[in-house]
């Protein structure tokens, strides 16, 4: 479609690599790009610009999120970066990577199941405790300390736990 | 000087939108009124977080409704510069708190029609609304599991809170039929593929509800006569008290940010 020169592709990458460290502020084990939130850089001349897609409607991360962006792009030498905020395709967690899925996990928050269809939404949630990794887990909370997550209970090690909602 | 308030054009598409929008904010600041005095911790997040989803919904639809519009409004006049007649949600929504069953059956008869509605929103012609319809559909589906186990405990619970559970459920009965109600404007935007027609819900809404109202032990009125006027502007007196608090900052000290 448009012929990219190099010089472009690697100031690009450069923009995107900028974007994609910034973190969750509320779990700031993930990056934006683990979260699958970063959608798109856009780079026109020397003005960049970033698409991100929120997670949930009221998440008050979003805001935050997107003034980091900024920030780390002026660092990285970018002048007046803008972030666009894109509705369409929703979010999804199906979209959180296998590495943050990872990383969520080792941080102590069950990662969301595979898909977030409707059947994962409701009943047959079987959640592994990211502590000792039992099966035998129970539903404390639907809701949880921030709108991602719910609260869960191990049988088997006793621990509380939050486990990241599909969505 | 008091913030005066906006002139609002309010196009078939603009006023659709703000409905919608009316109805998530008036009742994402209800479920708020409970943050801190909720029964439980685990309640108290629950409520919070359920207002802060529909909150995040409201804000969406503003920002849809003032790009529709093309004037110079936004998600925060409408939200703060628009007096009581000026706002377009159901009756249902702006009821007050209550007591707890109260509360959580206003949220169940709400979410077990937005649910379904915001699904069959997603297969809107206009892109901007089918994809805040994803989001809502998903965030409604944990709203109506939360309130229907809530109903089905406080129903077939103790004496009392199955009593206080009926009463809520007659006395807000009233309020439910404005949410299927249809006028010209809307007609037109659901022939055109951009809105859903609300009725078509009302078959599988009845059915969620004798589900979880017969398993909680309650039963639903026979009695069909049902208010209506929110969608016109024409609201109970608790609406204003809400107005006045949710407003009071901008109202007071115009466009004072954080």
């Amino acid at each position: 479609m448009v012929t990219v020169l190099e010089r472009d592709s690697d100031l690009r990458q450069r923009a995107w690599d900028a974007a994609a460290s910034v973190v969750d502020p509320e779990i700031p084990v993930l990056t934006i790009a683990d979260l699958g939130v970063l959608r798109d850089v856009v780079l026109d001349g020397d003005h960049v610009e970033v698409a991100i897609t929120p997670t949930y409607s009221g998440c008050p991360a979003m805001n935050m999120i997107a003034f980091e962006i900024e920030v780390a792009l002026e660092r990285a030498g970018f002048r007046g970066p803008k972030v666009r905020t894109v509705l369409s395709p929703a979010w999804t967690t199906d979209w959180m990577s296998e590495e943050g899925r990872r990383k969520l996990r080792a941080y102590g928050i069950a990662p969301p199941q595979a898909s977030g269809s409707r059947r994962a939404l409701f009943g047959g949630q079987a959640v592994a405790c990211p502590q000792c990794g039992s099966g035998k887990t129970e539903l404390l909370s639907e809701f949880g300390s921030t709108s991602c997550k719910a609260l869960w209970r191990c049988k088997a090690c006793r621990e509380p736990f939050d486990y990241f909602k599909c969505h | 000087m008091p913030a005066a308030n906006i002139e609002v054009s309010e196009t078939p598409l603009v006023l659709y939108a703000l409905r919608r929008a009316d109805d998530a904010l008036i009742l994402g600041h209800r479920l708020s009124e409970w943050c801190g005095h909720a029964p439980m911790m685990e309640e108290d997040m629950a409520l919070s977080n359920i207002a802060l989803d529909l909150i995040g919904q409201a804000r969406e639809l503003y920002t849809y409704a003032a790009k529709a519009e093309g004037k110079d409004n936004d998600e925060d006049k409408l939200a703060y510069l628009r007096d009581v007649r000026q706002y377009r949600n159901l009756l249902l929504v702006e009821q007050p708190n209550g007591d707890f069953a109260q509360t959580l059956v206003r949220q169940f008869f709400y979410s077990a029609f937005a649910d379904l509605y915001w699904r069959a929103m997603m297969t809107s012609r206009d892109a901007t609304l089918a994809a805040i319809a994803a989001k809502s559909e998903k965030e409604s589906a944990y709203h109506l599991r939360h309130a229907s186990e809530w109903i089905i405990r406080l129903g077939d619970g103790t004496d009392e809170s199955h009593r206080r559970a009926q009463a809520a459920v007659d006395h807000l009965w009233a309020f439910t039929g404005e949410m299927f109600a249809v006028d010209d404007g809307e007609r037109a935007l659901i022939h055109a593929g951009i809105a859903i027609d609300p009725g078509t819900l009302r078959g599988r809404w009845l059915t969620t509800l004798s589900d979880v109202v017969g398993e909680a032990t309650l039963t639903l009125p026979q009695n069909d006569w049902m208010q209506q006027g929110g969608r016109a502007g024409r609201h109970s007196e608790h609406l204003g008290h809400l107005l006045s608090e949710l407003q009071s900052m901008q109202r007071t000290f115009p466009g004072q940010t954080w």
